[in-house]
């Protein structure tokens, strides 16, 4: 089965993305040497610390259940403080459970296009995270994968199980090292949420302004079960593009997208949301909120599918521009391939309306500080539902934004 | 305290008031009557100096200062409010988190004083809110803000009369107490009722057609209406 795979991998290997710039892979390296392991994460060099604690890791561990650190391709730390959670480099899991490889490219095509295609045959490690039936992790586990060498190719696959009843938050943090000018990200993971699990995933990157990064993700919702994917990026990248898709296969299971996006420099985002709900009484929800400013392009897509007449779906995107060069582009799309799927979607893009302005203007707020105060309104993590443990990471940066302005 | 002298403003190159004379002194409140169109709301917008809103003859003095030439910013720092009749919505700004900025009173006190229930602080500004809401916020602004010259436009539309009566008799507490002075705009004479209006004027296509005692002038307009006081254009 794993031939079959690698054979389809080989066909796809030049096969372009459906959407983004294609980028020649020949250009990044994937030779880079081993780093050795540490015993905490306080053992990171001071710098590296303050890299993780900016997406969302807790370096001293005490909020969390369990951890993972991914430097360049060395997994060099992996701890669990909870029975029943498995936190562990994804190459030990194959080899630790041979069962592994029926969840091995069931939830992202392997011959997707050349990125997937790469994971796979030039693959360099990821995680593998699965919660035992029945297990409620109470704190998240945190997942850090960063690189910090020059023109690297960092080609992960990850596999996040909650099994039967299982609940499970997880905080993936994604960056590179300040003095780094290139290198590229390819990051497959794959979700098995089975019957009456839970998965809360919220992945915060921030790359360099010549960084290219193309995530991978599908997640497969068992009956009663729930995914919630939440993206944060507000960092410049020079290209990121994915597209990640739930397929609500059991009955009454749930997907729920929320994204922040706050495009600075020139970068280009095209971030999609999609979810094909297969089974009666699935449900899904989208929330997108994007801000374009500098020369910046967002493309924020959004697909419903309904293959079942008794499902129901909401999408919803608001792009906010504050540059006259910075462009969004909101592509929501709505498939209903049965007779009375309820699926729905609503869409605004614009700059800020000068009568807003000038209202909070009348109340003796100068243009700067209306904007601002517009600005961190329509990036307010509680107005997207965002887990409260990001609340306060995520107005942390919008602070720092606005102080920019 | 404000001299509106000869003002002539265009919108998109349209005249819409000709040559108004205003004189408004501290402490007095003033009320402008008039119909639909006749140029209240743009009197109320060129006051706080919204730029669309062209000046293109005449000046606006207020505290012997020309307001002509000063921002919207700058003229709401010398004490000039505007309730707005429709205020605009605002995605993300927070009831709360905006009257939080506006004063150090507790923004529960102040919702109180204008019968707004507390939940309407976690609400983004406008969004969803009935017509009721936004008058009350706009006063309830007011209250937090404490402006030395209040304008007040159509407060009492979309409002029902028990409220107006609630509203009404706060606001006129709150000219009281802090020897605010106030131009209020409406159509209707009801708010004569609660606010002690020292004296009216009529609006007539971008005019002042008269001035004078506020209950006499409501008098004439509820028997005869507004096309009767256009007969003193004429004049």
């Amino acid at each position: 089965m794993l031939e079959e795979i690698k054979k389809k991998a080989k066909k796809a290997k030049d096969k372009p993305a459906s959407f983004g710039p294609d980028i020649n892979l020949k250009k990044f390296s994937l030779a880079t040497k081993p780093m050795e392991k540490i015993s905490k994460l306080s053992e990171l060099s001071k710098e590296r610390q303050k890299d993780a604690s900016n997406i969302g890791i807790d370096v001293k561990e005490k909020q969390r259940s369990g951890s993972f650190f991914q430097l360049n391709h060395s997994v060099i730390y992996e701890r669990t403080k909870q029975e029943g959670l498995e936190v562990m480099s994804v190459t030990e899991a194959l080899k630790k459970y041979s069962w592994l490889k029926d969840y091995w490219w069931k939830a992202v095509a392997v011959d997707s296009d050349k990125y997937t295609a790469q994971a796979e045959l030039k693959q360099t490690k990821g995680y593998f995270i699965r919660v035992l039936p029945g297990v409620k992790v109470r704190l998240p586990v945190q997942a850090c994968l960063f690189m910090s060498q020059e023109g690297l190719a960092q080609n992960v696959h990850n596999i996040i199980i909650a099994e039967e009843g299982a609940e499970l938050q997880i905080i993936t943090g994604c960056a590179v090292a300040s003095h780094l000018a290139k290198g590229l990200h390819i990051g497959v993971s794959e979700f098995f949420v089975k019957k009456n699990a839970t998965i809360v995933f919220s992945m915060i990157h921030a790359w360099g302004p010549e960084v290219d990064v193309r995530p991978r993700t599908g997640a497969i919702v068992g009956e009663n079960g729930t995914f919630v994917n939440n993206y944060i990026c507000f960092k410049p990248v020079k290209s990121l593009q994915m597209y990640p898709t739930a397929y609500c296969i059991g009955k009454n299971s749930k997907a729920r997208y929320h994204t922040l996006l706050y495009g600075t420099k020139l970068s280009y985002l095209d971030v999609g949301s999609r979810a094909v709900l297969k089974t009666k009484e699935s449900r899904a929800e989208i929330t997108a909120r994007v801000v374009a400013t500098d020369g910046s392009q967002i493309i924020s897509r959004g697909h419903l599918v309904g293959e079942h007449k008794d499902v129901k779906a909401h999408l919803e995107c608001r792009g906010l521009l504050l540059s006259e060069k910075a462009k969004i582009h909101a592509i929501p799309e709505l498939e209903g391939k049965v007779e009375g799927c309820d699926l729905s979607h609503e869409a605004a893009v614009g700059k800020i309306r000068e009568e807003e302005l000038w209202y909070l203007m009348s109340r003796g707020f100068t243009e700067q500080e209306a904007t601002s105060m517009i600005v961190r309104g329509f990036l307010d993590p509680e107005i997207i539902g965002l887990p409260p443990i990001l609340k306060m990471q995520i107005k942390k940066v919008v602070e720092s934004i606005i102080k920019g302005f | 305290m404000l001299q509106i002298q000869d003002l002539s403003v265009s919108v998109d190159g349209r005249e819409i008031l000709k040559n108004i004379n205003l004189h408004i002194k501290k402490g007095e409140r003033h009320v402008i009557f008039g119909p639909n169109a006749s140029g209240k709301t743009t009197l109320a917008m060129t006051l706080i100096g919204i730029p669309t809103y062209k000046v293109t003859s005449g000046r606006i003095v207020f505290e012997d200062k020309d307001l002509t030439k000063l921002s919207i910013v700058e003229r709401a720092r010398l004490g000039i409010f505007l309730a707005f009749q429709n205020p605009p919505q605002i995605r993300g700004v927070k009831v709360g988190s905006l009257i939080q900025l506006l004063t150090k009173e507790k923004a529960e006190s102040i919702l109180q004083r204008v019968y707004l229930d507390e939940n309407i602080l976690t609400r983004e500004l406008g969004v969803g809110f009935s017509g009721g809401e936004k008058k009350r916020l706009e006063i309830a602004q007011t209250f937090a803000i404490k402006p030395k010259l209040l304008i007040l436009d159509e407060i009492d539309s979309g409002v029902d009369i028990e409220s107006l009566r609630l509203i009404g008799s706060q606001i006129n507490k709150f000219l009281k107490q802090n020897k605010v002075t106030l131009l209020a705009i409406t159509h209707y004479g009801y708010i004569l009722d609660y606010l002690d209006a020292t004296k009216a004027h009529v609006m007539i296509k971008g005019r002042i057609a008269c001035s004078g005692n506020p209950k006499k002038i409501w008098k004439q307009i509820a028997k005869r209406g507004y096309k009767w006081c256009e007969e003193c254009l004429k004049r």
